[in-house]
């Protein structure tokens, strides 16, 4: 008799854990920037992943639903970034790792997920090496190599003399790179170039140097915000765009959500990025109105805020194909041959050899819309590229 | 040759400009720590907060640039009195150790204040039209702002050396920095010339804040990010040294921008050696008594 | 806790066998908490080091950094181009940084007070610059990694949850306090808190209080040193935080909140510091950090001997009632 009824108990817990509806949470790790003097740009993560949760969040199979977990970086610590990883991993057991501000911090974990087997997916850590540390790392948002190369060949055919200024870190020696071969390669001329310490605030000797040499333009790029502003500042304080120096870069230099801080001397600045605020697909104006409508009506969505919402859509629709059960392999695969047509910044696609992001890079160049700055979008000068340090340098 | 003259003189007046700012900042922190033997790591957040205050006043409020200034030297300074009696003053006769602890603990309360009142983007700031552009001389050009701040502050600097060496209460503060017992025997009210002479260091720290704000950004990791370099200001100047602040202040503005200019990739890395070497050559500092 | 310290009976109390048996309690009672706990257990040997020159000697420094970032940056280079076997890059790092503390010391410590403090701050921030600009050799901004430890002794290999790693700290910090508790005992340890308390009473007996600094001061930075690799070779990974300001005034709070002069803060302070901040900070980080500056000021104001000061009051307002 007490056979029968425990081999009825055991067929009915059987029966009910092999999938009928039970609710389902799956838990993602997200680790931003809330602290130390780089909180702005975590800041921009945060709002992008909330405002998704709050208008999405319930866009999912019925039973399932996703639990956020918040940690904070504190800024590049990749030390600290891999130990909270290793945390979400072992102690909450996360199915998804994102976020993710810095290079380096998104370097020391990538090694980490593949060991755990766990999808990392980088909402803005740009540094372009890191896809070939491992398998389970894919990135939502832009390489410097991706837009810093197509307007190095945009260069070449407007200006023969350039000079370069870039932070002295990965990113910044990337968009060297990239702008110098490829403007090289057009036949232009690099007059000189100055690598400038991370914490650096007073841009004016550097601008004086760049002065000195009249160069036909200045391709600068510092890490978006405050440094960003402050060396536009030095450029006109010092006179430059009088003196007919053109300022161009990567969109980091304008980023939408500092611009109006810059004042009118980022005025006629031309840059290459895959997202500007002043878009006028669909797609973006209902974001940017979302943004202002839960922010502030007088604040602007940056690229980072795209980056974190792009990448939210995508880990929800991994969930929503895989009904709630997440499985590593399967995700990593739906990953690799995700396409999202309808991002705010236009089509978006992740490339299956290297789960980069494949989308498009707008030139644009900052003019005065409605009273206010705006980075207008001219054409297209990458159309769905794919970073093209990969294509210059194979995995071995 | 004419090349290396010209960004010579480039050099220096950037250099000038940057350490006006920095002497503003910091000669309040070395008379209050020469004075009162108090270590105030914390001083680099009165300067944030002079920042703050104007350019609140400034963007929020349509207060102009003059009356800007002048409301962030007197609301600081007035905040500051409150602090000192408060807090320092019962902190004077401790320990090193517990100076140091008690003004690191300030810098974290006054961070979180700062970030949780104006959020981390560095505030904006816009000059009135009269202080912008560019002047022109002997061939170069001249950022407006920055000949302004260096007219300033060698006026700041006239002011205090006036006021110090020619005052009653300049000659009351020079004794009291020598010898503070006897002055008080002598019948000095020591304990409010501290306030006093607090007070006014960091109303100035305050002015430098805001004066600076265009060079030096504005935001919550201020007194953290810049510490190191008021310190050395007052390490190196010598403590309770006006003349030895301004010398050194002008030396740090001058080689930090030397080197950006010269030696990019070098960094800040120039400026400590040099200070490690000034400070085992004159443990006081250049103007220090030992 | 009875303050350590020569008069003191050097034979060891039962209670100071509790942290040791607490530490292996959440080994067996913590699984999931093994990382945090293995940082825990760094912190508490990186404050020993410093409580040895802050609390025994008075010696001021904002930059004990420079020692543990040293240690950390000597173990990746070494695991990266020489050998990854874990004993034989900790003891190598914590030599260099011993050696680096020793010539350090030698040149600052004939200085006092502000300059003394200065000259911390200088060196440090040095540091920080070179490894910021040695890319070659340090990853520069972007940190070093892509070494794997090889098992220690061969047998005990690092795992995801950090188990190998937990021991391999515990260890190393119960050979440190043993090293460290010695010392306090002895006259060298005596002739430190004679310095902190008296310098000039020290010279005026004949003590070489220059040598005798100088010593506690390289002891001091080879346990910085390797404390510092200990946190390479577990996380595989080395930063600039390692050599940054913010760790040396983070460490100060830790070791101020357990009580300086006492061993034993060492443990008590990062213990709660961390625990707390793995609660509090990750909701609030702003009130956070606010909460940390006020309780700074309060322990300052009201509470000098930080928690185990307190413990001291109330134990012997109870023994005397």
């Amino acid at each position: 008799m007490p056979y029968r009824l425990i081999a009825c108990a055991v067929t009915i817990v059987f029966a009910a854990s092999t999938g009928i509806a039970v609710a389902q949470t799956v838990k993602i790790g997200f680790i931003s920037t809330y602290s130390g003097p780089t909180a702005a740009q975590g800041d921009q993560l945060d709002k992008g992943v909330k405002l998704f949760r709050k208008l999405n969040g319930d866009k999912l199979p019925p039973g399932v639903s996703a639990e956020l977990l918040v940690r904070d970086d504190g800024g590049a610590n990749p030390d600290n970034a891999k130990r909270i990883a290793q945390e979400l991993i072992v102690r909450d057991k996360v199915q998804f790792l994102t976020g993710l501000v810095w290079t380096p911090n998104a370097a020391s974990i990538a090694p980490l997920a593949a060991e755990a087997k766990v999808p990392f997916i980088s909402m803005n850590a740009a540094g372009v090496a890191i896809p070939y540390s491992s398998d389970y790392f894919a990135r939502v948002s832009f390489t410097l190599w991706q837009s810093s190369y197509p307007l190095g060949q945009w260069a070449a055919k407007k200006f023969k003399r350039v000079f370069t200024v870039v932070s002295d870190f990965a990113p910044g020696h990337e968009a060297e790179e990239a702008f110098t071969k490829a403007f090289r390669d057009g036949g232009g001329e690099i007059v000189g170039s100055i690598r400038t310490p991370l914490a650096t605030t007073d841009f004016a000797p550097f601008m004086q140097r760049v002065k000195d040499a009249k160069p036909d333009a200045l391709f600068a790029f510092n890490p978006a915000g405050k440094q960003a502003t402050a060396q536009m500042k030095a450029y006109g304080d010092l006179g430059l765009d009088k003196a007919g120096v053109k300022y161009i870069g990567p969109g980091d230099l304008t980023t939408d959500e500092e611009l109006q801080a810059m004042g009118d001397v980022a005025l006629g600045v031309t840059t290459v990025h895959h997202y500007s605020a002043a878009a006028d697909r669909p797609a973006n104006k209902a974001y940017v109105a979302a943004y202002k409508k839960e922010y502030g009506a007088n604040l602007n969505p940056g690229f980072m805020s795209v980056g974190a919402w792009d990448a939210m859509q995508l880990i929800y629709d991994a969930i929503a194909a895989a009904k709630g059960k997440v499985e590593p392999q399967a995700t990593m695969d739906f990953i690799r041959q995700y396409k999202n047509p309808n991002s705010p910044r236009g089509p978006i696609a992740l490339d299956p050899q290297t789960r980069d992001i494949v989308q498009n890079e707008y030139l644009r160049e900052v003019r005065k819309v409605g009273g206010q700055l705006a980075n207008v979008e001219l054409e297209i000068v990458g159309e769905m590229i794919k970073d093209p340090w990969k294509q210059f340098n194979p995995k071995k | 040759m004419q090349e290396f003259a010209s960004s010579l003189v480039s050099v220096a007046f950037h250099g000038v400009a940057y350490g006006m700012i920095l002497y503003v900042i910091s000669v309040g922190l070395s008379v209050t720590m020469g004075l009162m033997g108090f270590v105030n790591l914390a001083h680099g957040v009165f300067a944030m907060a002079g920042g703050y205050i104007m350019l609140s006043a400034m963007n929020d409020h349509g207060v102009p640039f003059p009356l800007a200034l002048a409301l962030a030297f007197v609301s600081v300074a007035a905040a500051s009195v409150v602090l000192e009696r408060l807090l320092y003053a019962r902190l004077y006769t401790a320990s090193d150790l517990e100076q140091v602890l008690l003004t690191i603990g300030l810098i974290f309360m006054a961070v979180a204040l700062a970030r949780l009142i104006y959020g981390t983007l560095q505030q904006p700031v816009f000059l009135p039209a009269y202080l912008k552009g560019q002047y022109e001389l002997l061939g170069r050009d001249f950022p407006a702002y920055r000949a302004f701040l260096i007219v300033f502050g060698a006026l700041l600097v006239a002011g205090l050396w006036f006021g110090v060496e020619r005052t009653r209460w300049g000659a009351k503060v020079r004794a009291a920095v020598d010898n503070r017992p006897m002055a008080q025997a002598i019948g000095i009210n020591t304990s409010l010339l501290f306030t006093a002479t607090f007070a006014l260091g960091s109303g100035l720290a305050a002015l430098g804040g805001a004066l600076g704000a265009d060079i030096i950004a504005i935001q919550p990791i201020y007194p953290f990010e810049h510490l190191v370099y008021f310190l050395i200001v007052v390490a190196v100047g010598g403590m309770g040294s006006l003349r030895g602040a301004f010398a050194a202040a002008l030396l740090i503005g001058i080689s930090d921008t030397a080197c950006k200019y010269w030696l990019p990739e070098f960094g800040a890395f120039f400026i400590y050696a040099a200070t490690i070497a000034i400070l085992l050559w004159r443990p006081a500092g250049l103007f220090g008594k030992a | 806790m009875i303050r350590a310290g020569y008069l003191s009976d050097p034979r060891l109390r039962p209670l100071e066998w509790l942290p040791w048996v607490l530490a292996i309690a959440c080994f067996f009672t913590a699984p999931t908490y093994l990382p945090l706990g293995s940082y825990v257990l760094i912190m508490m040997l990186f404050a020993l080091s410093l409580d040895l020159i802050l609390g025994f000697a008075g010696i001021i420094t904002l930059g004990h950094a420079a020692y543990f970032g040293f240690g950390a940056y000597v173990a990746a280079i070494f695991a990266l181009r020489v050998s990854a076997d874990p004993l034989a890059g900790l003891v190598v790092s914590a030599l260099a940084a011993g050696i680096l503390g020793c010539l350090t010391g030698l040149v600052i410590l004939r200085t006092r007070g502000l300059t003394l403090l200065m000259l911390t701050l200088a060196i440090t921030s040095i540091c920080f610059e070179i490894a910021n600009k040695a890319s070659t050799w340090t990853g520069g901004a972007d940190g070093l990694g892509g070494f794997t430890m090889q098992p220690i002794l061969g047998l005990f290999k690092f795992d995801l949850f950090n188990r190998t790693a937990y021991l391999y700290c515990l260890v190393f910090l119960f050979l440190a306090w043993w090293l460290v508790r010695r010392l306090i005992y002895s006259p060298f340890g005596a002739s430190l808190t004679g310095m902190r308390d008296n310098v000039v009473r020290m010279h005026a007996v004949g003590s070489p209080v220059y040598q005798r600094l100088v010593a506690a001061y390289t002891i001091s930075a080879t346990l910085a040193g390797a404390a510092g690799a200990l946190l390479t070779q577990i996380t595989q990974f080395v930063g600039l935080k390692v050599l940054s300001f913010d760790l040396s005034g983070d460490l100060l709070v830790m070791l101020i909140l357990g009580g300086v002069g006492r061993i034993y803060g060492a443990f008590v302070g990062p213990v709660v510091f961390l625990l707390a901040q793995d609660s509090l900070a990750k909701q609030f980080p702003e009130y956070w950090y606010f909460g940390i500056g006020l309780l700074l000021v309060l322990v300052v104001m009201f509470a000098r001997g930080g928690i185990l000061g307190i413990v001291d009051r109330l134990v012997s307002r109870r023994g005397s009632s």
